[in-house]
């Protein structure tokens, strides 16, 4: 292999120069701060986010959980296991890869399930194109494509009215503690927040301008909490609209009640058995993709895949 | 800069600052790809190593900053003599992700990097670049030898259960189509990648690459008035900066243009900056990002 010789030479832009100019160029590029002027920036830079959400409650226990995506077998079995809760919270998507969408809406609205807006409720209420999963592999957006286009179509107009009425975000107060409840994350409705790719620091730092005591989110179809060095939470509650990529056909929901005598919550995640059979075959009725009903029976995911992280993608089957 | 606008192009704000990249290794690279948007070679030291205590520095304030993840490129990151020990204080912190040519990842390095992958609660990824499915597509490119050598990196990452993802530029232009992505898929399948990982970048029009496929046309630069289609959060730059051992940078891409360095701590780099330079043009065509 032969190799341009740079000894003693610098690449600026297109050109080859002495190294001595480009290093005398690039030393006094830029901005150079003094101490005080830093702390002012990092003081700007952290300072708290505004945020004028009523503050619900408080409760002793309530049960939250996202992504249903027309499960209305798994919805009906969430709701019997929630009988005892203050308070019932789905954090959104709603629609998109199960059966019948409609039947989601009278259980949410009977059971007075408190509702945050998904990108799927987004989508669905403004008549976008698409579901705005925040996908880029042509596969996982095809296959997104046909579940958004039938969702979209078994949807009634009231139904997306009402989708259009909830709010991006709730903020929640169990015993000492006020949660922060959104979709995706605080910053955006389709921002995957996965475990093995979330910074300790970065999550503090959210939870400190959002100045509050825990986050909750779904999203991205992975439960996990991690409890934060400051001993406050972040949780993705999970999704019951299809399993968790780890071979179990059951799906998950988070509970988290106060403690007596602590400040620290008792957080739960819990398995949600439910009818998967009688789902696949309504699956199976309505034409749905073979790929879809596949991770119902088995509980791997067929597609969806490209957006998980290393460590997520290593546990998968496909 | 190299390419002068003469005009006040659009600037990007800076809402957030997720990712932090490290030029760990530089402009030094053990290959001289034809393509390569910073020239790196085994004698380019326009950037040099980062050493470990420089990187730490560096995480440290980007702890108190709340940066989610860290990135690691060169030249060649494994070039670096305190890489790994880069990575295992990185890996403490947050997600890790490498962009290697993959020359220099023997069976032992692979193991330990295994090992640092299982000692942290964070994802490390390892990204691999290649520029075509076999050695005749790929190694005019990349270099004599280069593809028989990265395949054996990458099977030596898969023989220890690192499922890397194999980073292909547009140079090759089949891969823009599906059947080229295809046959990408098809080829790590056929080395035994059961879960093949792809991820495919545009190419810059600058370094390197000028030789090779010719510098931009004058029309390919952005426009004062241009809102990016309603604000620039799918560039890169609205939400990341780079590390070299010059200070702080805009991006992974500018580091050869002294209008891309914008100060010497993090802190320092808080503000806008404008889009002036043609690869912006590409960045905002292609929707281009440099991360996984």
């Amino acid at each position: 292999m032969s190799f341009p010789d740079h000894s003693g030479k610098a690449t600026w832009g297109n050109r080859i120069v002495e190294l001595d100019d480009f290093a005398a160029a690039a030393s006094q590029a830029g901005r150079r701060l003094d101490e005080a002027q830093r702390r002012g920036e990092r003081d700007r830079w952290l300072r708290p986010i505004e945020d004028a959400t009523e503050v619900e409650g408080p409760f002793e226990h309530i049960v939250v959980f996202g992504g249903v995506y027309s499960n209305h077998h798994a919805l009906r079995a969430l709701l019997d296991a929630a009988h005892s809760a203050d308070a019932v919270y789905c954090l959104g998507d709603l629609g998109g890869f199960g059966p019948h969408p409609e039947k989601i809406h009278s259980l949410l609205v009977e059971h007075d399930v408190r509702v945050i807006q998904g990108n799927y409720e987004q989508s669905l209420s403004t008549g976008a194109e698409d579901c705005n999963c925040g996908y880029t592999d042509p596969r996982d957006n095809h296959f997104a494509e046909l579940s958004y286009r039938y969702t979209d179509e078994h949807c009634s107009a009231a139904f997306k009215r009402w989708m259009g009425t909830l709010p991006e975000r709730r903020r929640v107060r169990i015993g000492e503690r006020e949660l922060l409840l959104i979709h995706g994350s605080p910053r955006r409705v389709n921002e995957f927040l996965f475990e093995s790719t979330s910074a300790v620091s970065f999550l503090e730092t959210m939870l400190d301008r959002e100045h509050c005591d825990g986050l909750i989110g779904t999203h991205t179809g992975l439960h996990w909490h991690r409890r934060l060095p400051s001993g406050r939470d972040v949780i993705n509650a999970g999704v019951i609209g299809r399993p968790a990529n780890d071979g179990n056909t059951h799906v998950w929901y988070t509970t988290i009640e106060a403690r007596k005598g602590s400040a620290a919550l008792d957080v739960r995640q819990r398995p949600l058995e439910y009818d998967h059979l009688a789902l696949a075959q309504e699956m199976r009725d309505e034409e749905l993709p073979p790929e879809f009903i596949e991770t119902i029976l088995t509980g791997w995911w067929t597609t969806c895949l490209e957006v998980l992280p290393a460590r997520e993608r290593s546990r998968s089957k496909y | 800069m190299e390419t002068e606008t003469r005009y006040d192009p659009p600037r990007v704000e800076l809402p957030v600052l997720d990712t932090l990249w490290f030029q760990v290794s530089g402009t030094l690279c053990n290959l001289a790809c034809h393509h390569c948007l910073v020239s790196a070679s085994p004698t380019n030291r326009t950037h040099d190593h980062l050493s470990l205590e420089t990187v730490g520095r560096y995480l440290e304030e980007a702890r108190e900053l709340g940066v989610r993840e860290f990135y690691f490129t060169g030249g060649e990151p494994f070039l670096n003599p305190e890489m790994e020990a880069i990575l295992k204080a990185t890996l403490a912190l947050g997600p890790a992700t490498v962009l290697t040519n993959g020359l220099l990842l023997t069976r032992e390095r692979c193991r330990r990097l295994r090992a640092l992958a299982d000692a942290s609660e964070y994802s490390l990824d390892l990204r691999v670049s290649l520029d075509g499915w076999d050695a005749e597509s790929n190694d005019p490119i990349r270099g004599e030898g280069s593809f028989v050598r990265v395949l054996r990196g990458v099977e030596n990452l898969v023989a220890v259960g690192i499922n890397p993802v194999l980073t292909v530029t547009e140079v090759c232009r089949e891969v823009a189509a599906d059947e080229g992505k295809q046959r990408f898929f098809e080829m790590l399948r056929g080395i035994g990648i059961d879960k093949p990982r792809l991820k495919v970048l545009p190419v810059f029009q600058i370094g390197a690459e000028v030789e090779r496929g010719g510098a931009y046309a004058d029309w390919q630069r952005l426009r004062p008035g241009d809102d990016g289609g309603g604000g620039w959060d799918h560039l890169q730059c609205s939400s990341c900066r780079m590390v070299t051992s010059r200070g702080v940078w805009v991006c992974p891409i500018l580091v050869n243009e002294p209008a891309g360095k914008m100060g010497e701590t993090l802190t320092d780099t808080l503000v806008s900056f404008p889009l002036g330079h043609q690869a912006c043009w590409t960045c905002h065509v292609q929707g281009a990002s440099c991360k996984t």
